[in-house]
């Protein structure tokens, strides 16, 4: 194994054996990464060319992962300890979790560790795209190992320092310690010696015993950033200022697809401050990570370049995309569900079993399109200097960017920098790169001066990547008891595979893996089906990708079953999870797996039976109410973590829904930052109201029908609960660790609907909520 | 050429009069604190204090302010209650991403200054209008309580 520990990355960046059933949201990036989509493409259905065994977890991230403590560590001598972190900050705490793994095996005192924001550069550190709730779970062992190397290193500087045997010296707290003699030495004062020192093999490393941990799993740390935050100085990407910088706002085509054929700048010129209209090139074929096209101006500031962008006068070919319409949309897609479709998992004899059950029940479930809409806009800055590319932006895959940036100007990757800033909110959004690509053809028309190109509300919530819209038609028989011998679930929803490949019209095996096919429930017939949709839209990931509408349909089904046994909502769901036990993906014909290995990370019945149980203890379930008063429960497994909900719900007279409590209980195995983990379930509970609630992007006429936060609702602070509980079960270091930053959502929605039902008797089965329980 | 006085420094800015202060603030003034959230007073994300009251700096023009002493949240801690919520903030680890809460310690501020114990009802009304799109809601709560219960006296 090589000392400096290169992971597993050293290996072609093309995936050639890219194939429908193997593409996977990183996968995406990692074709992306390599030539800017042609890959991908090209990849498509399959070209088979001797592919290599399946990697699984970081091992199969593009670039995969390092753990060289001379590319995450710097220590000064005035022992100030730099630490890179190399995934990016859109509030999940990473810049806080990271540093705090590495500082914790290194023995460093964290008042004197400092953070350092690494570029996009997959080569020197690993994998970065941050996204899938992987950051922790992907990156806890390598980083571990580089705080751990670093801390030998220093031991064996002041062990040669002292002439003594290095197993007689130990770090701590931030100094070398030879206990015989009574020898210390500072890190600071180790510092240069033990940059010299050899890196130990990885296999020598010796990693502290979890009970010694001062930090991880500790919650006993602020965040890095708080005190920027708070005061005004932390920088996010649409803070950036540079000398002689200047303002863009881009007027892109209404509709996806649609292109500028002709426009009218005269009146734009002549607004104060305006500089310059520069056209973009939109991109055939699927959008990718591609700018959208249309015509940017550019201004002294971004108010006059608002301002420009008003009185700019656009011809627009709308293309073939002009005619999309929800209403229709819905409709077309729910004849889609009545049909049979694609078959994606078949075990056992589900028409046979509907046929002898007792009782059938049958229900269908609709989700509209989302918007991210993180408070931070889509924002970059780009300028080009002597042939060379620098960009400052919050984004989520910085190598992406660097590599579109790359491509679009002409350049090597090599000549392109991006720094990453704090994010305003990610949820996916800032994973595509577009507005980055956007920045950096503006600044070439600009001869490469600065240039910031800025998304209005308008433009984020009516040009973004969608959440895609769903119907989910469930059938079940029942036998005599009231148990659930067959289901049968049709799920339709424009694949996000449809922003990559022309005509992709099936749920990608990710999108199938995210709780619709990989549903373990104990009944013995089971059929899933994927009936084809076709996107009219950009369609992207959101936060929780498709366990959104999945989620939502199976747990408010499960509770449907559950009335219709005439049996407690609690009880009933487990029963169908059934007894504990250790499901294979390959049983559920779940390829996916959240790419991770099957031994490793098995659908796990009795840890998702026991944050089931656990919520309902916490929260009282079956204690008394009043009257309009409701408790729902849901229960999903996503990212390889397990969480459930317990909701309380208050319906007054006039239909108004209120949730004054909300419970949830999470396995994501051990954690690195509980205050962290417990941050994340708290918005996401609250992300999750938005959804059930009032979020929902429609179109007309091909264009969104939202624009800002008067029509598109999202959940503000009276809407939110007063009290939210989070009850985190304990894990085991020893054990794989799951995703926190998605796995909070989709159990929120169906418990909210499950405690309207309770409430009020009502079932909701579309969502938002809005005035459906009014009238 | 308009006058703003900014946290307690005059400065002249060559603009429009109608452009809103945030523009000003941020692209002109340097005081990227203040941030951009709707641009059509929605979110909150802008909100500054004029003459101790909140104001959505995104739909105040930089005229209307011309006579009016303006705090941003690079200058609310000199304020004490200003300073209580900052520290209540970092105590209670209320960010998750942080681009909203300039906006919601401003609104939180000035509700605390106007109203030094607020019930529950009259956050909701004070903050209801500041997004938080990550959901730091209960802890923002929270913070203004032991901001409040505090005084101000940090």
């Amino acid at each position: 194994m090589s000392p400096a520990g290169t992971g597993s990355a050293d290996r072609p960046l093309l995936i050639a054996n890219v194939s429908a059933d193997t593409v996977t949201r990183r996968r995406f990036l990692q074709a992306v990464s390599a030539a800017g989509g042609l890959v991908l493409a090209a990849g498509f259905p399959a070209v088979a060319q001797a592919p290599e065994p399946r990697k699984f977890g970081r091992d199969s991230m593009p670039n995969g992962w390092r753990d060289d403590p001379l590319v995450f560590v710097s220590i000064a001598p005035d022992g100030i300890v730099s630490i890179v972190c190399h995934r990016s900050e859109m509030g999940q705490g990473v810049r806080t979790g990271m540093p705090m793994i590495v500082a914790d095996e290194l023995e460093a005192d964290w008042k004197r560790v400092r953070v350092v924001q690494a570029t996009g550069d997959e080569k020197r550190y690993g994998n970065q795209d941050t996204d899938g709730s992987r950051s922790t779970r992907h990156f806890f062992e390598p980083m571990r190992r580089c705080g751990a190397a670093a801390r030998t290193m220093l031991e064996a500087a002041a062990a040669a320092r002292w002439g003594v045997a290095v197993s007689e010296v130990e770090a701590r707290n931030h100094e070398v310690i030879h206990a015989k003699s009574g020898r210390r030495a500072s890190f600071g004062s180790l510092a240069q010696a033990a940059a010299t020192q050899t890196v130990p093999a990885r296999e020598t490393v010796r990693l502290k015993d979890p009970s010694k941990f001062r930090y991880i799993g500790k919650g006993n740390l602020k965040l890095v950033d708080g005190p920027d935050i708070t005061t005004g100085k932390a920088q996010y990407g649409i803070d950036t200022r540079l000398p002689d910088m200047v303002y863009a706002v881009v007027a892109r085509p209404p509709v996806y697809g649609g292109k500028a054929t002709s426009y009218d700048a005269a009146e734009t010129l002549k607004v104060p401050g305006v500089l310059k209209v520069v056209e973009i090139e939109p991109s055939d074929g699927p959008a990718h990570f591609n700018p959208l096209g249309g015509v940017a101006v550019v201004a002294r500031n971004t108010w006059a370049a608002i301002q420009g962008r008003r009185v700019l006068k656009v011809v627009w070919n709308d293309g073939t995309n002009a005619t999309y319409d929800s209403t229709a949309f819905k409709r077309e897609m729910e004849a889609a569900a009545r049909k049979p479709g694609k078959v994606v998992r078949d075990n056992g004899s589900v028409d046979s079993a509907l046929a002898g059950a007792a009782k059938r029940v049958e229900a269908e479930y609709y989700i509209p399109h989302l918007a991210h809409a993180p408070m931070e806009p889509p924002a970059a800055t780009v300028r080009i200097v002597n042939g060379k590319a620098e960009a400052w932006a919050g984004v989520q895959s910085p190598q992406a960017a660097r590599d579109l940036v790359a491509k679009r100007l002409g350049m090597s990757p090599d000549d392109v920098t991006v720094n990453v800033t704090l994010l305003g909110g990610g949820f996916g959004r800032k994973s595509k790169p577009d507005y980055i690509v956007e920045a950096a053809v503006i600044s070439k028309a600009m001869e490469g001066k600065p240039v910031k190109v800025t998304w209005t509300r308008e433009d984020d919530i009516q040009h973004t990547y969608f959440h895609t819209v769903s119907v989910e038609h469930l059938e079940a028989g029942l036998d005599a008891q009231g148990k659930p011998v067959a289901w049968m679930h049709r799920s339709v929803a424009p694949t996000l595979l449809s922003t990559f490949v022309a005509g992709a019209k099936n749920e990608a095996p990710l999108e199938l893996g995210m709780g619709v096919i990989n549903v373990p429930f104990a009944i013995p017939n089971v059929r899933i089906e994927n009936p084809e949709a076709e996107a009219h839209t950009r369609i992207g990931w959101f936060r929780s990708v498709s366990n959104i509408p999945h989620a939502f349909a199976v747990q408010s089904f499960v509770a449907e079953l559950a009335a219709a046994a005439g049996r407690d909502q609690k009880d009933y769901l487990l029963e169908i999870i059934g007894p504990p036990r250790r499901v294979s993906p390959e049983a559920l014909n779940d390829a996916w797996n959240h790419d991770e290995a099957s031994d490793l990370y098995p659908v796990d019945t009795g840890r998702l039976r026991r944050v089931v149980e656990t919520v309902a203890r916490e929260a009282g379930w079956g204690r008394k109410l009043p009257k309009g008063r409701g408790l729902g429960i849901a229960a999903h497994y996503s990212f390889v973590s397990y969480v459930a909900s317990v909701v309380e719900v208050a319906v007054n007279d006039q239909g108004e829904v209120t949730i004054p409590r909300i419970d949830i209980a999470v396995d994501c195995g051990a954690t690195v930052n509980p205050d962290r983990v417990r941050a994340q379930m708290q918005g996401a509970a609250v992300m999750g109201i938005g959804i059930a609630t009032g979020s929902e992007i429609s179109f007309k006429n091909g264009r969104a029908e939202q624009g800002n936060f008067d029509t598109y609702e999202v959940t503000r602070m009276a809407g939110a609960p007063r009290e939210i509980r989070v009850h985190i079960l304990p894990g085991d270091y020893a054990r794989p660790m799951g995703g926190v930053g998605e796995p909070g959502v989709p159990p929120v929605p169906p418990a909210i609907c499950n405690a309207i039902f309770a409430a009020t008797g009502k079932r909701i089965r579309r969502l938002p909520i809005r005035d459906q329980l009014k009238a | 050429m308009t006058s703003v006085t900014v946290n307690g420094r005059r400065y002249d800015v060559d603009l429009p009069d109608d452009t809103p202060l945030l523009w000003a603030l941020r692209d002109e003034l340097g005081l990227t604190g203040t941030k951009f959230g709707c641009g059509m007073a929605l979110c909150g994300a802008c909100t500054v204090h004029v003459d101790g009251q909140p104001v959505r700096a995104c739909v105040t023009t930089i005229s209307a302010v011309a006579s009016s002493k303006v705090t941003t949240i690079e200058g609310v801690g000199a304020d004490r209650v200003g300073r209580a919520m900052q520290a209540a903030w970092v105590d209670l680890g209320v960010p998750q991403c942080g681009y909203c809460q300039a906006g919601q310690i401003m609104a939180a501020t000035a509700l605390v200054k106007r109203t030094p114990r607020p019930t529950d009802a009259q956050i909701d009304e004070a903050m209801t209008g500041n997004i938080c799109r990550c959901g730091t809601y209960p802890r923002i709560r929270a913070a203004i309580k032991q901001a409040a219960a505090q005084g101000g006296t940090r």
